[in-house]
């Protein structure tokens, strides 16, 4: 048996140099043992007298290798450098090993690095500094007990964040200051350096204690994030038994109480209750009145999931009306309609057709945004013929105020909304119809077909007959006038 | 009155912001206070600085500004109605407990959220102010949670997402008749479109690259809200269809399931009883499987027979054995969205077998180390040297994976 003693507890250097030796005389990781000052040699160990590697040995290892023997190194269990040995020694004959996590050994130092860096973070966590001195001398100082070795590892953290603070963090292992210039390191402390307590604790307990609900006991949950090692040096840990012990009847207290007449003096100023009647029925008299009528609208179930109902914009007494099919994700959250990607394919026809989007009535056929959520987005989804039949009843009263002598559909969704019965868009568009009325309905496709074609050249065959219905549209006009 | 003196005021105001469960300090990216003026860093990973013994991490300085309020919502301990201490914080007040807090380590800075009072937009200016003091005068760099008042003026919106990390609003019920009935002065309709404005601004504040300089900051932790159980009647296939829109249609990073409690001085018109915290537990599972594990919200519904979840078992064995066909699944050869549905098998897990299995056939005690709970995964998986054979379709194989319920424990100390 080979036993190496090491300098200090986290003597990662020293071990490299050792475990590099070893590795080039052979010895077996079942030979050789790693020590620190602490531990006493065994009856039958032989303390290897130190015998530095050749300098010229290439040894080269994983970068993650080294990244996870920093960590373990700082775990406190004893075996941790032979573990590591034992690693390095495997590492020689299978380069992958450190990618099968699931290798006994890989595992293991894994397990160890993970208690580490949640050491670490719980040091982050729990580490409570007290004031000396008064304002304009302040010092800050902490008494902290670490689960493992993470005092150097994680002092730059405290640096980073209480930069213009003075501290002195002190652990049994060693001791982090920071002046404000610099950090360093320094010997093993004991509580008894530290202040006794601090002017603003009387505050944080009185936080503690207000921010916990009585009626939600759950103290196993609270142990398992903060175990009861640490409670020592947290000040508010000393009112948990008292906290809990009293849980139950406060909560009970709470339930039995018998309810208590209104607050009179409070109550007299209360907001307004919001108005929140249906207005299924409500004809509306103008376009304003519309557009406020259609969000109360539950003439379908689509109104639950969308943000708003998008009603029509433009002039009142607008010549042409440009019916679409419904809000998009980009419509919903706005309240306008066609000001996402369609709507600029949309202005862009619009504009080469010569038509002024700004003179025309421009609205859809279902006013609110039908869609299926997809993780963090919403995927279009087509209105069936109930819904646009259900939503029809505000189309024609926005068609009866705005009374426009054109209406171009976009879409078979619109065509349907307009004229009450399906068509085939291709077949039909650019042929104007007549309703009932006498108003002309020009059915076209919808922009986000445009949108949807994979193929460039086809895309600028159809984005060309969209522009040709649009301008069929404008000669209409034209003619009417 | 008399004056209230500052800890009688933190007691008041700390018991009565308890209620929103969101204490997330993560999310804000990285930075800190070196080269700065003032105190304070984020590093991403949110930090809890202390428990609470209802398991409940504090991480952030959660109070209200005052409990006054204009607003008459029955589930809330701080509407106009209630008879408890009412007390109100001056803006210098709440900027020193931060900063006071924060020197001692205590916490990775501020949630501030208040009562109605005067007006949303009042209210709202009142908040900003706060984080503004923080940020401009203070230059701290700590975490800053704003509460979003949906009534308040767009352009407050705005000044408050330049400060402040997070922003939250509460859409409080699943379902908008209930707040008709339990919250009468609030709007969905307006919770909605607030939400919206932040997730349209949280987007327009993402650099692109054509961009030469980078858009003014917005809530760089982006929103959450807040849906409380159990006091409409709401069952849980309704309460995941509501977040499954709320996080499709604004990009919400969290929506917290507040298992209804009982508060002081409470309303006579809600139940009054032990909170449904199991209840509540299953819906983060299912909340969880919706955002990370590719389930869907009606996917998870469609395993439970009255749309509620079953208490017995996690929402992902409840599941699995409703859709036993689709098991047992090869852990050597199936897909990651496969693997991710076997129960006991998380994300993490799941990585480490594709990772490992590059490498190496995997056999059960692989699975074991690479996993915490082999009796739940085995009957749902085979690998080289296992077949679960007729237990993944045994009649029995719930109450065989369901340990029978411990002894109620009533208290450790």
């Amino acid at each position: 048996m080979r036993t190496v003693r090491l300098e200090s507890e986290t003597d990662l250097d020293g071990w490299r140099t050792h475990a590099r030796a070893l590795l080039f005389e052979g010895v077996q990781p079942a030979h050789a043992a790693f020590r620190t000052g602490t531990t006493t040699a065994g009856l039958f160990e032989e303390v290897a007298p130190p015998s530095p590697a050749p300098a010229s040995l290439a040894l080269t290892v994983p970068r993650a290798f080294m990244d996870l023997a920093a960590a373990v190194a700082l775990h406190r269990s004893e075996d941790r450098f032979d573990l590591l040995y034992r690693l390095l020694w495997r590492l020689q004959q299978d380069r992958h090993l450190l990618n099968i996590v699931s290798d006994r050994d890989v595992a293991d130092a894994m397990e160890r690095a993970k208690n580490v860096s949640r050491a670490s973070h719980k040091m982050k966590a729990f580490v409570r500094f007290r004031r000396i001195g008064d304002a304009g001398d302040e010092r800050w100082i902490a008494w902290f007990e670490p689960a493992h070795r993470v005092l150097e590892r994680t002092a730059p953290f405290f640096q980073r964040r209480f930069t213009t603070m003075r501290w002195t963090i002190l652990t049994p292992d060693g001791t982090a200051d920071w002046d404000g210039k610099h950090l360093t390191f320094g010997p093993p402390a004991t509580k008894d350096q530290a202040p006794e307590g601090d002017d603003v604790e009387e505050f944080w307990k009185t936080y503690y204690a207000s921010t916990f609900n009585p009626a939600r006991l759950k103290t196993k949950m609270m142990q398992s994030e903060m175990p009861r090692r640490y409670w020592a040096n947290l000040p508010e840990a000393a009112l948990i038994p008292e906290l809990v012990a009293r849980a139950a009847v406060r909560e009970e207290a709470m339930v039995r109480a018998p309810a208590t007449p209104t607050n009179a003096r409070l109550s007299r100023a209360t907001a307004p209750v919001v108005e929140r009647a249906t207005t299924n029925e409500v004809v509306p008299t103008s376009l304003p009145a519309l557009a406020a009528g259609v969000q109360g609208c539950r003439r379908c179930p689509l109104w639950r999931d969308a943000t708003q109902a998008v009603c029509g914009r433009g002039p009142t007494q607008a010549p042409l009306m440009i019916v679409g099919e419904q809000p998009g994700d980009q419509e919903d959250l706005a309240g306008e309609p066609f000001v996402g990607p369609a709507g600029q394919v949309l202005d862009a026809a619009l504009a080469e057709a010569d038509l002024d989007r700004n003179a025309a009535w421009i609205t859809n056929a279902v006013k609110h945004f039908k869609h299926e959520p997809r993780g963090k987005r919403r995927l279009h989804k087509t209105p069936d013929a109930g819904e646009v039949q259900a939503c029809r009843w505000w189309l024609d009263a926005e068609r009866a105020l705005v009374k426009p002598r054109l209406i171009v559909t976009l879409g078979a969704t619109a065509a349907l909304g307009v004229l009450g019965r399906k068509i085939a868009v291709t077949k039909e568009r650019g042929r104007p119809v007549r309703l009932d009325d006498g108003t002309a309905v020009l059915p076209t496709v919808h922009p986000s077909y445009l949108l949807r074609l994979p193929d460039a050249e086809m895309r600028e065959a159809e984005r060309a007959r969209f522009i040709a219905d649009l301008k069929a549209a404008k000669a209409l006009l034209a003619d009417a006038e | 009155m008399a004056r209230l003196d500052l800890r009688k005021k933190l007691e008041i105001l700390a018991d009565a912001a308890k209620y929103d469960a969101s204490c997330a300090s993560s999310g804000a990216g990285k930075r800190n206070s070196v080269g700065g003026k003032g105190i304070g860093s984020t590093e991403g990973m949110g930090i809890c600085h202390a428990y609470t013994p209802d398991g409940r991490c504090v991480s952030l300085l959660k109070i209200l500004l005052t409990n006054f309020c204009i607003y008459d919502c029955a589930y809330c301990i701080n509407r106009v109605s209630s008879n408890v201490p009412r007390a109100r914080f001056s803006v210098q007040e709440v900027v020193d407990l931060t900063l006071n807090f924060y020197k001692r380590n205590y916490i990775e800075g501020l949630f501030l959220s208040s009562g109605i009072v005067q007006s949303g937009d009042y209210t709202m200016e009142e908040l900003v102010r706060v984080a503004r003091i923080l940020r401009e005068e203070h230059d701290f760099r700590g975490y800053i949670h704003l509460k979003l008042i949906p009534e308040a003026d767009p352009d407050l919106v705005a000044q408050a997402g330049l400060y402040a990390d997070r922003l939250s609003a509460n859409i409080e019920l699943p379902r908008d008749e209930a707040l008709a009935r339990l919250a009468p002065q609030k709007d969905a309709g307006v919770i909605k479109k607030a939400m919206g404005q932040v997730r349209q601004r949280v987007e327009a504040a993402r650099p692109a690259k054509k961009d030469r300089k980078r858009p003014p900051r917005f809530a760089p932790g982006g929103q959450s809200t807040q849906l409380i159980v159990g006091a409409d009647g709401a069952p849980d296939g309704e309460i995941l269809e509501r977040s499954a829109s709320l996080y499709g249609g604004y990009g919400l990073r969290r929506v917290y399931y507040s298992a209804f409690s009982p508060i002081p001085d409470s309303s006579a018109q809600l139940p009054l009883s032990k909170p449904p915290l199991i209840r509540e537990h299953r819906l983060y599972q299912a909340d969880w499987l919706m955002r990370f594990y590719g389930f869907s919200a009606p996917e998870i519904a469609s395993a439970t027979p009255d749309g509620m979840l079953d208490l017995a078992v996690d929402p992902k064995l409840g599941w699995a054995l409703a859709n036993r066909a689709s098991f047992p699944v090869d852990v050597n050869l199936a897909e990651r969205e496969t693997l991710l549905r076997v129960p006991g098998l998380g994300v993490r897990s799941v990585d480490r077998i594709l990772k490992v299995r590059r490498y190496r056939t995997l056999r059960l005690e692989d699975i074991q180390r690479l996993t915490r709970s082999l009796d739940k995964i085995r009957p749902f998986i085979t690998t080289l040297d296992w077949n679960p054979g007729g237990l993944t379709d045994a009649a029995d194989l719930k109450a065989r994976l369901v340990k029978p319920r411990e002894p109620e424990q009533l208290s450790l100390f």
